[in-house]
């Protein structure tokens, strides 16, 4: 399958271009489509939650822009530039790894599962990123490290290995790591889905902080309605690959409009 | 009924203590060659590069499937005649570096593929380049549940050394054979390198035990 790339620009022009676009997306794993020509901007500084059943799709989009997944099709733009891709003689052509690297430098990611390193401390998990790929001095990785620390509430268990920690705090140390590397874009993946109840709000805390004094653009996959609620600014609802409907929180949640839309918040609100 | 003269046996004494460092030498230096030579070969057969990965693959096993003592064989009468010309001593520890390296790639592969993805897309997801994901997050976790295999190869390798006594090499074995041709007396020289291995072997897997749990420890793996 080739498709036509000169549909695509080859970067955003003008002045208000969104910090992340998907342009015509897709996404499949064989014949089984995950995505399908998906379009979303999203706004520099804009939080925007993704919700939908499993299987819909969702946190594909997150994982593509880490570029932790390939794509078949389309082209994902960050800051105006494209990720997937990269121009060569006035044409898009699949971007090499070093083109990657460069546009992925600007996205941090937090996983369901946190993914610390094990064979590092909290503190040398999060000066990791700083001092091997930033280059910084150890000094000021390890000032920055526990700044952010200090920020999860984490200082104190900086030189416990993740073993020691609980799911709720392993996941704040995951938070720093990711912010250590100065990202402009922040991506959650169902951060709280494998946390007891009773510490979710240890790291919905943590996002909420980060939506108050952050000047980030936030794309999170979540279970939590309550909170999804409270701190999107939008709020997109994925349904078998493409969005389905999406919307501020307060429209989405109180007065959705498709029908697969209701359903589902019904079946969440009944779960609940 | 032959007898055995224990004023034999210290008479011999120092021959098998010079023959015992040599084996040790070379079980060693075998073995040195064979962690970096695994390590290299499990790597190559991870790369997206087809041809590559194709070629390792095929050659491990190939080295696999082929006694060691051919391999020896090979390395130190064939390779004469492409102008490849080795003391035993490099011969041998090419052929066994390159034989147990092959083994070694399979402990290694074990032990990185017990490393979770999540680790690998956790080192993306700060930007680490593959060199340094493998350096500094999945070597290190690799490493601790490939102990134990890297230890029973390294005995393995230990007790492999006598085939080097084949192409000349004045180990253990060597040794023994040496001494039994100039004296006719076989049962003291025998019976003494099979007590100097056995001295060796046992003790080896107490050692690793130990190692392993260090290792996890020094990581702040405890499982």
């Amino acid at each position: 399958m080739t498709e036509d790339m000169s549909q695509y620009p080859l970067r955003l022009d003008g002045d208000d271009f969104p910090m992340v676009r998907f342009q015509k997306v897709t996404k499949a794993y064989g014949s089984l489509v995950v995505l399908n020509q998906l379009d979303l901007d999203v706004s520099a500084g804009e939080m925007v939650t993704i919700i939908g059943p499993s299987g819909s799709g969702k946190t594909t989009v997150l994982r593509m822009l880490m570029t932790l997944e390939t794509i078949n099709s389309g082209v994902i733009y960050v800051e105006g530039e494209p990720l997937t891709h990269m121009e060569r003689d006035g044409r898009l052509v699949p971007a090499n790894s070093a083109h990657i690297r460069r546009i992925r430098s600007k996205i941090g990611m937090c996983f369901q599962h946190f993914n610390l390193f094990p064979h590092m401390t909290a503190l040398g998990n999060c000066m990791e990123g700083p001092v091997q790929v930033l280059r910084l001095p150890r000094k000021e990785a390890e000032e920055r490290s526990l700044e952010l620390l200090e920020m999860v509430g984490m200082a104190e268990k900086r030189d416990q290995h993740p073993s020691r920690l609980s799911g709720g705090q392993q996941q704040r140390v995951a938070i720093a790591r990711a912010l250590a590397m100065r990202p402009k874009i922040m991506l959650f993946d169902e951060v709280t889905s494998a946390l007891d109840p009773e510490v979710i709000s240890e790291v919905t805390n943590v996002i909420r902080r980060l939506v108050d004094t952050h000047n980030l653009t936030m794309l999170m996959v979540t279970h939590q309605m309550g909170f999804a609620k409270e701190i999107s600014d939008r709020v997109c609802f994925f349904f078998d690959g493409s969005i389905e409907e999406q919307g501020s929180p307060a429209k989405l949640f109180e007065t959705p409009e498709r029908e697969r839309t209701k359903q589902f918040l019904n079946a969440v609100l009944e779960a609940n | 009924m032959i007898e055995w003269q224990w004023e034999l046996v210290w008479e011999l004494a120092p021959r098998f203590v010079d023959a015992t460092g040599k084996t040790l030498m070379a079980a060693g230096g075998g073995y040195g060659i064979a962690v970096i030579l695994g390590l290299i070969f499990v790597v190559a057969q991870r790369t997206p590069i087809r041809v590559l990965t194709f070629t390792m693959r095929e050659f491990v096993e190939l080295v696999r499937s082929t006694p060691l003592l051919l391999q020896i064989f090979f390395v130190y009468y064939v390779g004469p005649q492409f102008g490849l010309i080795l003391s035993p001593w490099t011969a041998g520890l090419i052929a066994i570096g390159v034989h147990y390296g092959a083994y070694l790639s399979e402990v290694y592969r074990g032990g990185i593929e017990s490393v979770s993805k999540g680790q690998w897309e956790a080192a993306k997801a700060i930007n680490l380049p593959i060199v340094r994901t493998y350096r500094r997050i999945v070597l290190p976790q690799a490493l601790p549940p490939a102990i134990a295999g890297m230890g029973n190869y390294l005995v393995g390798i230990f007790k492999d050394t006598p085939m080097l006594s084949v192409i000349g090499v004045a180990e253990l074995m060597h040794t023994a054979t040496t001494i039994g041709a100039e004296s006719y007396r076989y049962l003291e020289p025998y019976t003494m390198v099979g007590a100097i291995f056995l001295a060796l072997s046992l003790p080896a897997a107490f050692f690793i035990n130990v190692f392993e749990k260090w290792v996890r420890r020094t990581l702040g793996m405890v499982k």
